[in-house]
């Protein structure tokens, strides 16, 4: 068993075929865990004495026949999922001694199909960050250059499974908090539609913005996993009723005539040039694929990021309201910077003789943003642009302007404001650091997303490089 | 100086749902254990969503109906932030620019609107170990909660509490609530001013007031208290103020010049409701008769005094079961005024008599008395023979005497006369004697 | 939309309504840099949306609710276990003035 070289799907295929139990899974991830984690950081919390135990049951069920989905699989779990009896921080000094009493619905999920909780990952505070710095317990760096940041805000989840610690993690993202990371760490970031996974049981950033994903090696892993994540709950009243298909079933259809469409916005000035040409080079590659390639606008995209910066505080401030002390957490007087700067920030946009002027306007502004998207869409059936505007960057160069650190959401925003999915997949290496390109599309067609990532991925096997 | 005065209501009902508004938490919280009917949601843990009951928008609509209600077809949710101990979240849901229901009239009192909302927890104030605490208790946290708001047009106490008294009649009659002050289900703020002409640019709100009779009184003493303010030339303050019982006045509680800034924004948690014309007039077609329809029909059909009317439909099991009795009474030949006066006049326990037996009572009793005339006229002879001496009192003067001999006649009848029938059958031989 | 410079005057009344205590450093850096923020989210300026409808909500959804039926509660122990001070079966909190 070579633990490096795993996915979900061969880790599936081995325990099956009796090459490996799920104790040597799991006992295999905490070698690494071990080896690699004090250096990166990517844990707040680990589980090795309960996972184990897991493992033991997860491989005597698999010796009687039991079939679950994901039996013995060893997943970790972004910091601000609530799992029942394992603390719970968001990496946050507030909640830094919470132990939850029930599960969030995607928890309850997974552990039914019989996955194995490693632990909690990193991530900036409250899910307030694009860079993994922002952590009330300490900075992740990304396992591909240690200097470097492994982006955020689902930073321990991204650098756990590109460090093999994780066969997969869960994440979020509201801002591009999954693929950002997902793309400076080379490994497979989901954002799925808005409302196809449930938000029950995940601290809440910005209501209308979360999306619940999750960071994997491969494509197909990717698929499995929101196979057995998505679908309507009673909990989560903005869950979708439209139907979950089996999303590896045409993963390897053939992509020829397919659509994409280049939004000319996300080229301009701003795009490190090293960047732009893997974009483009992934787009020579499409091409080959069969691929029709086209250049089209989104002619809104330069206000996106006013937009979200003022509807994600202004949520994030009422969001956040319930964290007085009383009946959890240690208070309001244990928030650090970046989240008493979203408060107010949100807290101003919301207030009386402001909120017209912010909270409305960005309202508007979202109906022509998303506009733009189901414009396009009647054109192209996907559309592919870079994930951020530079290569991961220094830990360190963005923290002292707040501003700064926004503007690595220019691209990933949008498709928060318009709640449409959107992959990171890995695109190529410029001085051995990962580079990632997201491919969008309409509403639920995640099974096109996947299907296009698949035969890109299956054609370049970036996912194979791993870090030193 | 005259003044006009400006009273508006603000009123808040807890709806009788079997769950709670936005989680399957019993609502039922009254005298249960401190914190055993809490979940996540309306314990505002972190990660908990908001999921509406059905039930209580129904609810909600069919009262709004009751107060001739515009429906709004399209109506949302929305986030009114503050942070409270009794407020789990730092926001209540509530409803801000579309509410369910609005610009309606009841009583000839506009309503401005009906919206629905969540409850907040109980806070119980005590020293505890030598500091002022407060103990939360979230039971009632998270039960749906109705809030009706008036225009102020009501104009004087006595207006306001036959307003008050008629509207948790028809809110107990829909089934909607109990409407009980005491056990909190329906609570009330008053805001009142006093103008020349038109409404003045302050208001005072009334809070605390525990029950319908000392928001009267607290009413009379504003409208007093202001009075003499603005006789001197003087504005009165606009402010909170809540009711003494104990020294029968209203004092300050809190001054309202910094008006909260909610910071109302649509609730990003609950998809927004659209309804169609169809469910609407379903809702309406629904509706029970409300007391005051109920009330002109019995007069009408069953030939009631007004009074009788009105105390039969007081409450709805009541007028059931005077419904009930009429029709089987009306097969029986007995007449419906009847019925109503001994249901009226005795103290009929409606809960532990079928409508069946009731009349078989009446008309058994009907029977008996009219047997009992020919035998009565031998009783009567009977007890005068037994009794002169209190015969010649009575001849005397002594009018008084006679009720020894009723009572003589209803011990040898067995009670079953009507001693207002054997007292007069008495007198009338004493007389001819 | 107003050009709005944030002081530290109005911050101080902007952290009460936030439910926040800010350090005095939070106090110093904070104008600057909320000013800087709100000045780059005023580009929106430039944008017409006097006929735009707001979006609230990108699910389309309408009308979901939940049957009036009552289920399973937490047991008082669940519901205080991460209490910081309680009594009995009462969370505690110093008493506060009227709301």
């Amino acid at each position: 068993m070579n633990i490096d070289q795993l996915t979900i799907v061969k880790a599936k295929e081995g325990l099956k075929k009796k090459e490996f139990s799920s104790l040597e899974l799991v006992e295999g991830y905490f070698k690494n865990i071990k080896k690699k984690n004090s250096q990166l950081n990517a844990f707040i919390t680990l589980c090795e004495k309960e996972a184990l135990l897991e493992a033991k049951k997860a491989d005597k069920l698999i010796s009687e026949g039991v079939k679950k989905s994901l039996l013995g699989i060893p997943m970790a779990f972004k910091d601000n999922f609530l799992t029942r009896g394992i603390k719970t921080t968001a990496a946050s000094k507030v909640l830094q001694n919470y132990i939850p009493v029930y599960d969030a619905t995607v928890v309850d999920k997974l552990k039914k199909a019989g996955v194995i909780i490693l632990g909690k990952t990193n991530m900036d505070a409250w899910a307030h960050g694009s860079s993994g710095e922002a952590s009330d317990f300490g900075l992740t760096r990304n396992p591909y250059d240690r200097n470097k940041v492994p982006g955020g805000s689902s930073s321990g989840s991204a650098t756990a499974v590109a460090s093999r610690m994780a066969l997969a993690a869960t994440g979020t993202d509201t801002g591009g908090s999954i693929r950002q990371p997902a793309s400076f760490c080379n490994v497979v970031g989901l954002k799925p539609t808005y409302g196809r996974v449930s938000r029950y049981g995940i601290i809440a950033m910005a209501s209308s913005l979360d999306a619940i994903g999750h960071l994997t090696k491969t494509v197909a892993d990717s698929a499995l996993l929101l196979g057995i994540t998505a679908g309507q709950d009673k909990f989560d009243a903005t869950t979708s009723p439209s139907p979950v298909g089996d999303y590896l079933k045409n993963i390897k259809k053939s992509v020829k005539n397919i659509k994409i469409g280049v939004p000319k916005e996300y080229f301009r000035e701003g795009l490190e040039q090293n960047v732009k040409s893997k974009i483009k080079a992934a787009l020579k590659e499409f091409e080959k694929l069969g691929v029709k390639v086209e250049e089209v606008s989104l002619p809104h995209t330069e206000y996106a990021l006013a937009v979200y910066y003022i509807i994600q505080p202004a949520e994030v401030s009422s969001n956040l309201a319930r964290y007085d002390g009383i009946r959890y957490g240690l208070g309001r007087k244990m928030f650090a910077g970046e989240a008493k700067r979203r408060i107010m920030l949100g807290t101003f946009t919301l207030s009386s003789g402001y909120w017209e002027a912010y909270y409305l306007k960005a309202m508007k502004a979202r109906t022509l943003i998303k506009e733009d998207f189901d414009k396009v869409f009647k054109k192209v059936d996907a559309l592919i642009t870079p994930v951020s505007p530079t290569l991961p960057f220094k830990i360190g160069e963005k923290t002292a302007d707040p501003l700064k650190m926004y503007l690595s959401d220019i691209y990933t925003v949008t498709a928060n404001l318009a709640g449409i999915p959107g992959i990171s997949i890995p695109a190529g290496f410029v001085n051995n650091l990962p580079v990632g390109m997201q491919i969008l599309g309409p509403h639920f067609s995640e099974d096109l997303l996947f299907r296009l990532a698949y035969h890109y991925e299956q054609k370049t096997e970036f996912y194979k490089k791993k870090p030193v | 100086m005259t003044f006009k005065t400006f009273i508006g209501l603000e009123i808040h009902i807890e709806l009788k749902t079997k769950a709670k508004m936005f989680c399957r938490c019993a609502a039922d919280y009254f005298g249960h254990e401190p914190n055993t009917h809490v979940c996540p949601v309306c314990l505002g843990l972190p990660g908990a969503l908001p999921v509406p009951n059905k039930k209580a928008i129904e609810l909600t609509i069919m009262v709004g109906q009751a107060l001739n209600c515009q429906i709004n077809s399209f109506s949302k949710f929305d986030r009114k932030n503050y942070f409270y101990p009794d407020l789990p979240k730092g926001y209540q849901i509530s409803q801000y620019d579309l509410p369910f229901c609005k610009n309606g009239e009841f009583l000839n009192v506009k309503i401005t609107r009906t919206h629905l909302e969540e409850d907040t927890a109980k806070l119980t104030h005590l020293r505890l170990d030598g500091k002022e605490v407060s103990l939360i208790d979230f039971n009632r946290s998270g039960v749906p909660l109705l809030e009706i708001v008036t225009e102020p047009d009501i104009k004087s106490s006595k207006q306001a509490k036959g307003f008050l008294k008629k509207l948790a009649q028809t809110v107990r009659y829909l089934n909607v609530s109990d409407c009980n002050m005491e056990k909190g289900s329906m609570r009330l703020e008053v805001n009142i001013s006093l103008g020349k002409d038109r409404l003045p640019d302050y208001k005072v709100e009334l809070k605390n007031l525990n029950s319908f009779r000392f928001a009267e009184k607290a009413i009379d003493y504003e409208i007093k208290r202001q009075r003499e303010t603005l006789e001197k030339g003087e504005k009165p303050i606009q402010e909170t103020r809540g009711w003494d019982e104990k020294r029968q006045r209203t004092f300050s509680q809190r001054t309202k010049e910094e008006a909260q800034d909610y910071r109302y924004f649509p609730e990003p948690d609950i998809p927004p409701i659209r309804l169609n014309e169809k469910e609407v007039t379903e809702i309406k077609n629904s509706l029970p008769e409300l007391p005051e329809e109920k009330k002109q029909r019995f007069i009408k059909v069953y030939r009631l005094s007004e009074y009788n009317a009105s105390l039969l439909t007081e409450n709805i099991k009541t007028a059931n079961f005077f419904e009930g009795s009429a029709s089987l009474a009306q097969k029986e030949g007995i007449e419906t005024s009847k019925i109503a006066n001994i249901l009226n006049n005795r103290k009929i326990n409606i809960s532990k008599i079928s409508t069946g037996k009731f009349v078989k009572d009446i008309l058994d009793e009907k029977n008996k008395v009219q047997i009992k005339d020919q035998d009565l006229d031998k009783i009567i002879k009977k007890v005068l023979e037994n009794n002169q001496e209190v015969v010649k009192e009575i001849k005397k003067g002594k009018e008084i005497a006679i009720e020894f001999l009723v009572g003589q006649v209803m011990k040898e009848t067995k009670g079953q006369v009507d001693p207002n029938h054997a007292r007069s059958i008495l007198r009338e031989k004493i007389k001819s004697a | 939309m107003k050009s709005s410079k944030l002081t530290e005057k109005n911050i101080k009344h902007l952290s009460k309504l936030a439910g926040l205590k800010l350090t005095k450093a939070e106090l110093s850096k904070f104008p600057k840099q909320l000013s800087e923020i709100l000045t780059y989210v005023e580009s929106l300026n430039k944008l017409d949306t006097k006929k735009i409808e707001p979006t609230a909500q990108v699910t389309g959804l309408e009308n979901i609710t939940r049957e009036d039926k009552s289920g399973k509660s937490l047991t008082a122990d669940e519901v205080l276990s991460n209490a910081k001070k309680k009594d009995k079966n009462f969370f505690v909190t110093k008493a506060i003035l009227e709301k």
